[in-house]
């Protein structure tokens, strides 16, 4: 950088920005490349079916698909909003099982 | 036994092509008996770095179809004895290539050669697929850039799960990194991924780094693949490349910024 540079107000570097999303992406491209196609349709759906009742936010779904040997779990956990009528709960979770 | 080597990337314009002249050259030029293969048939441009364009008559769909032999087909490349040149065709599409068509003519060239290069067309297609299915060893042509990278770490995923030697269950196939266009000022600045950075990134063992440099465009308006100009900095950075590939020890060049002078430090360029 040259001396003039700290007067003409250099934007910051960017080549950090740049290897932090790449790590976040890649990781990302490399969790789903074993998930199966239609996990991402079935979430949609899912959420259409809650949002139809409770309103929830697009990011408060998680699906999680985890093997053991001869099962595969699915696992939905949907964060639900406050109630207001006091409920205790906050926040409920549903496990699906689905044996191969 | 011939080896079969891919050059890929996923992402155009990163240097496949030039990679691909500049290496095959270079086997040559060390005695191997080498021949360079276009695979990005509808848009053949190798002939062009190679500086043999006008000479193609055949090309390899011609082979494929049985409308030529190969030994019609493949061009000797005028300033190296040991290489070969098996341009694409201009005419046809990627479905031209089929996975027996391909073999038989890899097959057929095992027999006379040491290396085979195969140039791949960018993106994920039939030709992309074809030109690394039956591949031995991959070298991954990647820019110190965001969607560079990201195309490279595809195109692993498929090598490491697509290739005959993934489907197989054989020994995968052997990687190698090569950043090109680097430039040492910029990443110095902070403004370009860092050899570290992408060698993070893709965990795969780095071959070689080529410089950004204007000999490549200067090596391409001619026709002679940058290798030849023992000058440039990119041009003695692939004959590293090549050296690395035949097993020699070398340390990477050309990782510094050029010094600059007082006045250019006050003023800037």
């Amino acid at each position: 950088m040259s001396f003039l540079d700290y007067f003409r107000g250099k934007r910051a570097p960017s080549a950090s920005v740049a290897k932090e999303r790449l790590q976040i992406i890649l990781a990302r491209e490399h969790a789903g490349s074993n998930e199966p196609d239609y996990l991402p349709a079935l979430k949609q759906e899912i959420l259409d079916v809650v949002s139809k009742y409770v309103s929830v936010d697009q990011d408060a779904i998680q699906v999680n698909l985890e093997r053991d040997d001869n099962c595969e779990v699915l696992e939905l956990n949907i964060a639900l909003p406050e109630s207001k009528r006091g409920a205790q709960k906050s926040k409920q979770q549903d496990s699906l099982a689905v044996a191969d | 036994m011939a080896k079969v080597i891919v050059v890929t990337s996923g992402k155009g314009g990163v240097g496949k092509t030039t990679t691909s002249a500049s290496f095959a050259t270079g086997l040559a030029m060390k005695g191997n008996k080498t021949v360079v293969i276009d695979f990005d048939v509808g848009l053949r441009n190798l002939d062009l770095i190679m500086g043999c364009e006008r000479r193609v008559v055949y090309d390899f769909v011609n082979v494929l179809n049985n409308e030529a032999s190969l030994k019609q087909a493949l061009i000797k490349d005028k300033q190296c004895e040991n290489l070969f040149i098996l341009p694409a065709s201009q005419t046809r599409d990627k479905d031209a290539l089929t996975e027996e068509g391909v073999e038989r003519i890899l097959n057929e060239l095992k027999e006379d050669f040491d290396y085979i290069v195969c140039d791949s067309p960018a993106g994920i297609e039939k030709g992309a697929l074809m030109a690394l299915y039956f591949a031995d060893e991959a070298l991954i042509v990647t820019n110190p850039e965001v969607s560079s990278v990201r195309d490279s770490d595809r195109i692993l995923g498929i090598l490491s799960a697509k290739s005959k030697r993934a489907v197989d269950g054989d020994e995968p196939i052997k990687e190698h990194l090569v950043i090109t266009r680097y430039s040492a000022k910029r990443v110095e600045m902070g403004e370009m991924l860092s050899i570290d950075d992408v060698k993070d990134l893709l965990s795969i063992p780095l071959i070689g780094v080529i410089p950004e440099s204007e000999s490549v465009l200067s090596a391409s308006n001619s026709g002679v693949p940058v290798i030849h100009d023992i000058d440039s900095t990119s041009g003695q950075a692939y004959a590293d490349v090549v050296d690395r590939f035949m097993g020699v020890n070398l340390p990477l060049r050309f990782l510094q910024a050029e010094k600059k002078g007082l006045l250019s430090r006050i003023f800037g360029n």
